[in-house]
């Protein structure tokens, strides 16, 4: 059993993050609080929700999705321009969200479903189409002043406190919302036939065909779920920073598709665990928290993760050699 | 015994392509039966027929004496009837149990798992054959046999009366098989049919109780097996005789091509030593994990040697590399010609010319299409590749004809030493016969070959002598004249 989980990749992060925190505490002790930790694990729910998505996709196989980040654009600017419009609540804004990425998330599947083209060539297709459009159709205006309840919803706070200096902290919706987020795919991937189906066609697609999985439905509802997932991360970008810039969220792509491949997701399909991406995003989270803490300069960050995945994709392939070599050799008689 | 399935006058055409002309079969409850037919001689589409993928032009299928309409394939899975294809259909991502009981699960039409009856399923289904498998196991870290066994418990999670196993003992080493063919008697003493579907001859035969011989769409013959030997069956499946001749070889031993001294390499093979001489064909054989195909992949500069001395025409050379190798003119034809030899996308053009491109350059430097041409079809006329024209891709030739395509592109370079690594595993009975017939030639102008090979019949109606490899160490040489085959298997198996 301990054998098992040391040969685990997600050991090792988990390792990684606690060394991290360990010695990110040991040269500045305000890493290690209450109001340190809530922080950056708000500022990086939207990523950590996206990220669900993009594992479902990885597993389903193929190449991953880097359109995710354009429709939560698309959906960031809608949710925005009909709240000050038609006024609303968090409840309708989440379902419009939803709905709204969702939709975008289903043309990609439908595209890549019918037309046999792998998932990248199209989502960087209509990455621009939607992107684009929301520049058409919006000209790339700002919108400074959004529909309060954003900030009523990013504001609000479990377990309030005051700090020394004035300001109150506190845990806030969005890490929640990513838990759950967390907890629902869990349950989809693990425990629904549907999930399974996800992992069987990531494994051997002409395999689940012959077993009778419906091969169109599920990877329709992988890239409707990105979708949807696309769309709550875009409310949850709103409320954080209750303004749109239209072209803040795309970019984040390769971000998310890193920390989920770091999570152990093999971008050949088939292979990727919730707990592997939720400790992925949350090395990525700790990493950009930690060096801004130890007084580097942001930029400092993207060299990081850099460095990070390179280290694990040459550890992982060297690995792999290792095992490869093992099991060409001959058991050579004295 | 009684009837469990009967085809009468099957026939099925394809856009012009008549791929069934009339085929009868018949197989009893429990019977073990074989369906024998050399590539394109219409088994794929029988079994899809079988299966219920296809529907037949015209035609009757009954099981157990009742017809069966123009129904779907769930409407035969319901009847028992589970094809286990070539490549398996396994998940290598998912575990053993999961793997073994997800087509239940399916039929089960329920949304939601639960693990613990996951892996009830498939500990049920795995005690029907009495094997035990590692339920947590991923399927793709397993070896193929263990992954076989997998596939036939899943289609044991349904009712199952007929199991069709389409080419199942093409991968699998000996041991694997002896262990195959006890599950399958099992399933027999259940009283499931089991028809395997075979393009060569194996060890099949010796459990089938009857065996169907297709041959070109038609059913010609269907005989007890005990009444057919290896030459009658070619003869049915090939429609012509094939003389099983021994290669004869020069009396005198030609100069010597390649020597090898004490070559070592850890974990791979220990102290080789052998000569190969002009004109000379030497097999080279042993299981698999001997380390032949690691000593092979050593002279050919792959994973060079550590230790020991290589000679090739006398003088002493060293191989570190593959342009090492073929610069020393030694050519080698691998194994899994689908992974090393072939690039499948390509033209037979570019495959064939592969290794020469230097030799064809233009008065610019560039490779000069026209001279690349020139050069391919020759070799396409030299060894009577079968193909529609030279710039088709390599996937869409037959097996037979693209191993005919990687050995184009290493007799292209013009070697002095010809390394073949299972040359015809995989083929079928003709093409296997054309190639030996080439092997032969190249031989008699001079070349030294090296085969590396599992049949005992191929290595003993080829060879001059034979090196047994064993544990990585040749463990004898034995010259093939009045060497029995019965005597030759019996060393390759010893142990120690």
């Amino acid at each position: 059993m301990l054998k098992r989980l040391l040969k685990q990749n997600e050991s090792y992060l988990a390792m990684l993050i606690v060394l991290l925190c360990v010695g990110i505490t040991i040269v500045n002790p305000a890493f290690f609080t209450f109001e340190n930790l809530a922080g950056f694990l708000k500022s990086y729910s939207m990523v950590g929700i996206m990220a669900v998505g993009t594992l479902f996709v990885l597993i389903l196989g193929g190449t991953p999705d880097v359109s995710f980040t354009a429709i939560a654009q698309v959906v960031e600017y809608a949710i925005a321009v009909v709240t000050l419009r038609h006024g609303g609540n968090i409840y309708t804004v989440f379902l419009l969200a939803a709905v709204l990425g969702a939709a975008m998330g289903l043309v990609n599947g439908l595209v890549i479903h019918l037309f046999r083209v792998p998932t990248i060539i199209v989502t960087i297709a209509t990455f621009n189409i939607y992107f684009g459009m929301l520049y058409v159709i919006t000209a790339g205006k700002l919108i400074n002043s959004v529909n309060p309840l954003f900030r009523g919803f990013g504001n609000y706070l479990l377990f309030p406190r005051t700090s020394p200096i004035g300001g109150t902290y506190g845990l806030a919706l969005m890490p929640l919302l990513w838990l759950l987020t967390l907890l629902v795919g869990w349950f989809i991937l693990r425990r629904t036939f549907l999930g399974r189906s996800v992992c069987a066609m990531g494994g051997n697609e002409t395999a689940a065909e012959r077993l009778g999985i419906r091969t169109m439905q599920t990877r329709l509802f992988v890239f409707g779920f990105v979708g949807l997932l696309s769309g709550v991360a875009a409310v949850v970008h709103l409320s954080i920073v209750t303004a749109v810039v239209p072209n803040i969220i795309v970019g984040h792509e390769l971000e998310v598709i890193a920390a989920v491949v770091i999570g152990g997701a093999s971008v050949f399909g088939g292979k990727g665990t919730l707990t592997g991406t939720f400790l992925g995003v949350l090395l990525f989270a700790i990493l950009n928290n930690g060096l801004t803490l130890l007084g580097f300069s942001s930029y400092w960050y993207n060299v990081a993760i850099g460095v990070v995945i390179t280290a694990a994709i040459t550890i992982s392939a060297y690995q792999q050699l290792r095992h490869q070599r093992n099991r060409l050799n001959v058991r050579v008689e004295p | 015994m009684e009837e469990f399935l009967r085809l009468e006058h099957i026939r099925k055409s394809f856009v012009g392509v008549q791929a069934l002309k009339g085929v009868n079969l018949s197989l009893r409850k429990g019977e073990i039966h074989c369906l024998v037919g050399e590539n394109g001689s219409g088994k794929s589409t029988l079994i899809k027929i079988i299966s219920g993928v296809l529907q037949p032009d015209s035609g009757e299928i009954r099981i157990e004496g009742a017809p069966v309409g123009h129904l779907g394939s769930a409407a035969q899975t319901g009847r028992g009837v589970q094809v286990i294809y070539q490549d398996l259909s396994l998940f290598p991502n998912l575990t053993v149990a999961e793997n073994i009981a997800l087509a239940e699960l399916k039929s089960r039409q329920s949304g939601l798992i639960r693990w613990a009856e996951v892996r009830r399923i498939a500990r049920a289904a795995m005690a029907r054959i009495k094997v035990e498998i590692d339920l947590d196991a991923e399927v793709g870290e397993l070896p193929i046999g263990l992954q076989q066994l997998v596939a036939i418990c899943r289609a044991l999670t349904s009712e199952l009366r007929l199991l069709i196993l389409d080419e199942p003992t093409a991968s699998l080493p000996k041991h694997d098989i002896d262990n195959l063919l006890a599950v399958v008697r099992d399933l027999q003493r259940h009283g499931i049919a089991v028809l395997f579907v075979s393009h060569k001859l194996n060890e099949v035969f010796a459990v089938a109780e009857r065996i169907t011989v297709l041959r070109d769409g038609e059913s010609v013959a269907t005989l007890p097996s005990a009444e057919l030997t290896d030459e009658k069956l070619v003869e049915l499946m090939t429609g012509q005789a094939i003389q099983h001749s021994r290669f004869a070889y020069a009396k005198e031993r030609g100069r010597p091509l390649l020597g090898v001294r004490g070559l070592s390499k850890r974990r791979n093979f220990e102290n080789v030593s052998f000569e190969l001489c002009a004109g000379e064909i030497v097999g080279l054989t042993g299981l698999i994990g001997s380390g032949r195909t690691e000593l092979a992949l050593s002279l050919f500069g792959v994973s060079p040697a550590e230790r020991g001395e290589i000679l090739v025409e006398g003088n002493p050379v060293r191989i570190r590399s593959v342009k090492d190798a073929v610069r020393a003119g030694i050519a080698y034809v691998p194994e899994n010609r689908l992974v090393q030899g072939l690039v499948m996308k390509r033209s037979v053009v570019e495959n064939a010319t592969a290794a020469v491109l230097d030799r064809l350059l233009s008065r610019l430097r560039l490779v000069d299409p026209e001279k690349k041409e020139k050069v391919a079809t020759e070799w396409i006329r030299r060894l009577g590749i079968r193909v529609a024209h030279p710039d088709v891709a390599v996937q869409t030739l037959s097996g037979g004809n693209q191993q005919r395509v990687v050995l184009a592109k290493w007799l292209a370079a013009e070697p002095r030493i010809l390394i073949l690594d299972g040359p015809t595993v995989g083929i079928d009975v003709l093409a296997k016969s054309a190639i030996h017939g080439l092997v032969r030639e190249l031989a008699g102008r001079g070349m030294g070959v090296l085969l590396i090979t599992d049949e005992i019949p191929e290595a003993l109606s080829n060879c001059n002598r034979i090196l047994l490899m064993r544990a990585g160490r040749i463990r004898g040489e034995i010259p093939t004249v009045g060497l029995e085959p019965e005597e030759l298997q019996k060393r390759v198996e010893a142990r120690a």
